[in-house]
């Protein structure tokens, strides 16, 4: 690992923006045009309803070997929250007596968590389709090597961050030293197999903007991501997933440091697409925090705002009817899944 | 003329469409049917525009196309090779004029 590419958490240097309560002031403070609930309500959605439920999301804790100046989870090697064995048992007892499709996997780097494997492999014994949100560097490090093979022996999706298909923009984003180490990872995910389509063992590609502006056309830009890997490096996935830069943790202070917070919130208003509003990824999945507690996303989660009364809080007291009918809860931050082509876990949604 | 161009003059373009809506229209349908994906990446169209951005010098232009570069995934290396491409055919346009002076010279001189 090159030196020096690690920063420390806001957490660690004690800023007040480690604060979920001052994030969500200092957002709540950047006058917008019309609210997060007005927007959805102009498009009758307002208040914002699940529909099935089709992705249990776990979030295995916040550390992380990388420090990526964008990261809403303010994750990092210096953040010690990772979720406890009773969490992540009652987790699996929910994944094998539902019906819950999808087990999607994330951190920090969930990879790093004692119990990731054992997750992996009961929820694919369950039947479970299963993906892993991979920062790509921790398949080189020095006790994890072997995980490509795991992952392709379970069969798992894996969803790759590579926010540029050259250096200079991912280094800048995630760290000098972290695009070279993400390309000898992706072409050890592709020695297993993944990204090629005979195989059927999916690799996806998360890009986010490096900067203050809305990813384009994800289509095109896969069509871009795809010619280019494969002609620098010979590397081939499968899909390549738009995430849009949420104002949350470590990108919202460098909104603010930068002077781009206002321009920024007001960008996502002006982009507020209803196909992407109808879609939103919070309406199919239920995220469970490091400790348990339930969210409605995991941008929700990293900002604090617990799931709606009188749904369930935690993982402990799991219950779908109840659930089903909650309120999403909406704040400003969430006109940035609405923005555009959409952002969700799974990439553009309009 | 210190504020001659202002960067919130670019977001009241369509006002041109005020005097002469019939032609603005044309021309924003135009406009948009030329940077869709075509034999041309929107990633391609959009690098091409910021090198002519720079050699009509059109500052909102710059600031538009430098925008919709990064959205459209370029990146600084890629934008910096473009501006150098408008900038060597500007630069080259003028040398080669120097053909023409060696013309004018030969035809009057000894």
């Amino acid at each position: 690992m090159t030196a020096g590419r690690i920063l420390p958490t806001l957490s660690k240097r004690g800023d007040p923006l480690a604060s979920p309560a001052r994030q969500l002031e200092l957002l709540r403070g950047v006058r917008l045009r019309r609210t997060f609930g007005e927007a959805l309500a102009s498009a009758s959605l307002f208040p914002l309803r699940p529909t099935t439920l089709e992705v249990l999301q776990l979030n295995l804790g916040k550390r992380c070997n990388q420090t990526c100046r964008h990261c809403h989870v303010d994750a990092g090697p210096d953040r010690r929250e990772v979720m406890p064995r009773d969490v992540v048992e009652r987790c699996l007892e929910v994944i094998e007596t539902t019906d819950i499709p999808t087990v999607d996997i994330t951190g920090g780097a969930p990879e790093l968590h004692s119990d990731f494997r054992e997750i992996v492999a009961r929820a694919r014994a369950a039947g479970k389709h299963v993906m892993d949100r991979c920062n790509l560097t921790v398949l080189l490090l020095p006790n994890y090597t072997d995980l490509v093979g795991f992952l392709a022996e379970h069969r798992v999706e894996v969803v790759c961050s590579l926010p540029h298909y050259r250096r200079r923009q991912t280094d800048a984003q995630r760290g000098e030293g972290v695009y070279e180490e993400s390309i000898e990872a992706l072409r050890r995910l592709n020695a297993a197999g993944y990204g090629d389509p005979d195989r059927g063992l999916v690799l996806d590609l998360v890009m986010n903007p490096v900067g203050a502006f809305l990813p384009g056309s994800q289509a095109s830009l896969e069509r871009d991501w795809k010619a280019q890997l494969a002609r620098t490096h010979g590397i081939r996935f499968n899909r390549l997933f738009t995430i849009t830069n949420m104002p949350i943790a470590r990108f919202l202070e460098w909104l603010e440091a930068s002077g781009n917070l206002e321009a920024y919130m007001e960008r996502l208003v002006e982009a507020f697409n209803p196909a992407a509003a109808a879609a939103v990824m919070c309406r199919d999945t239920l995220s469970v925090g490091w400790d348990g507690r339930l969210y409605d996303c995991d941008f929700n989660q990293m900002l604090d705002l617990e799931i709606a009364d009188p749904a369930p809080r935690t993982i402990f007291d799991f219950e779908p009817v109840a659930l089903a009918r909650r309120a999403v809860r909406v704040g400003p931050h969430c006109f940035g899944c609405t923005a555009g082509g959409g952002s969700s876990c799974g990439g553009a949604t309009a | 003329m210190a504020d001659y161009y202002r960067s919130e003059d670019l977001a009241r373009f369509a006002e041109i469409g005020e005097e002469a809506g019939p032609l603005w229209e044309k021309f924003a349908a135009w406009y948009g049917a030329v940077f869709e994906e075509g034999a041309l990446s929107e990633r391609e169209k959009a690098l091409i525009a910021l090198a002519v951005a720079h050699a009509v010098q059109c500052p909102y232009c710059i600031d538009a196309y430098s925008q919709e570069c990064l959205k459209k995934g370029a990146d600084p290396e890629q934008m910096t090779e473009a501006v150098h491409v408008a900038a060597a055919i500007r630069g080259g346009a003028s040398l080669a004029h120097g053909v023409q002076m060696r013309n004018t010279v030969h035809g009057v001189g000894m």
